[in-house]
């Protein structure tokens, strides 16, 4: 299911696209694949930003935008962040329904109390 | 540990999150299919969520506010592709206008679910969240406040980047 996310042709161009300043007839002559798939990963990279056409003298060339890149990834950590706190809530309310079927079907509680006993005995033992 | 794996893929706008439960898929996708219970998990404690509706079935709705510390409100939506408990959920995650409409400048991030049993009492839930461009997922950070003000301390890079993107935008 990862695998299928890791697309080596556009992370290759943007590495490629970071020092060269080639052309997309250029860059297409790296690859096995045809012209237009190329063209076609260019402008995907082209639409997220990471990579611009610029023109150096009478060429037009591929560069990478290493700022976007940067914010890019700055983006999907905050992104990454926001569904680790769901994921957290998530477990703590799946948690909750275990613990009020355990209460439902006990007496009332005592083990708080004896859950730090053992953490003290365990602790004692070091 | 809950979440298991973790991937970003900046060139494809992605990002892929896996956990693993001590629990049914019924129970895992229950989380969802409740609105209850989704309330407390979608947003973070200072940005408490009401589920104003909910149904999921390709071309339903679910429909949510939140309440910010600071008396902000925030509407957003999910429109539903695919349902099908307790294995399988596609929705388009966008921001809403005051009126519950869908703020259409703020194009919708679409999110696959996919909820599996590793084994009895075990199971595993994949989600992929994939943007339309940067901008997009700027704002749709920004706009439901899900993260960059709620982690507080340790996020100015946030607001460095949106000055960044400000001046990309030009």
């Amino acid at each position: 299911m990862f695998g299928a996310l890791a697309d080596h042709t556009r992370r290759d161009i943007v590495r490629r696209a970071i020092t060269d300043e080639e052309g997309i007839v250029e860059l297409a002559s790296h690859y096995t694949m045809s012209f237009a798939a190329v063209q076609k990963h260019i402008a995907i990279l082209e639409r997220a930003g990471l990579i611009t056409k610029q023109r150096v003298g009478r060429r037009k060339v591929v560069r990478t935008n290493l700022e976007q890149l940067r914010i890019v990834r700055r983006l999907l950590d905050q992104y990454e962040e926001l569904w680790r706190g769901r994921i957290d809530r998530m477990r703590e309310l799946i948690g909750e329904t275990v613990d009020a079927l355990d209460i439902s079907t006990s007496e009332p509680i005592s083990e708080p109390a004896d859950a730090l006993n053992t953490a003290e005995t365990k602790e004692s033992h070091r | 540990m809950t979440v298991t794996a973790v991937r970003t893929d900046p060139h494809k706008l992605t990002l892929t999150i896996e956990a693993e439960f001590d629990a049914s898929p019924e129970r895992v996708w229950q989380l969802w299919a409740d609105p209850r219970q989704l309330e407390r998990w979608w947003g973070p404690p200072s940005y408490p969520a009401t589920v104003t509706q909910h149904h999921l079935a390709p071309g339903s709705r679910v429909e949510y506010g939140m309440l910010g510390p600071r008396g902000d409100r925030h509407r957003g939506y999910w429109e539903i592709l695919e349902a099908e408990a307790p294995h399988r959920l596609v929705f388009r995650d966008g921001r809403a206008n005051a009126d519950g409409t869908p703020n259409i400048d703020i194009p919708p991030a679409t999110t696959r679910v996919t909820i599996e049993q590793v084994r009895v009492g075990r199971t595993r839930m994949f989600i992929e969240s994939t943007f339309p461009s940067a901008e997009a997922m700027e704002w749709l950070l920004a706009s439901g406040s899900d993260v960059g003000r709620t982690q507080a301390v340790g996020q100015m890079d946030a607001v460095l980047s949106e000055d960044s993107l400000a001046t990309h935008r030009d």
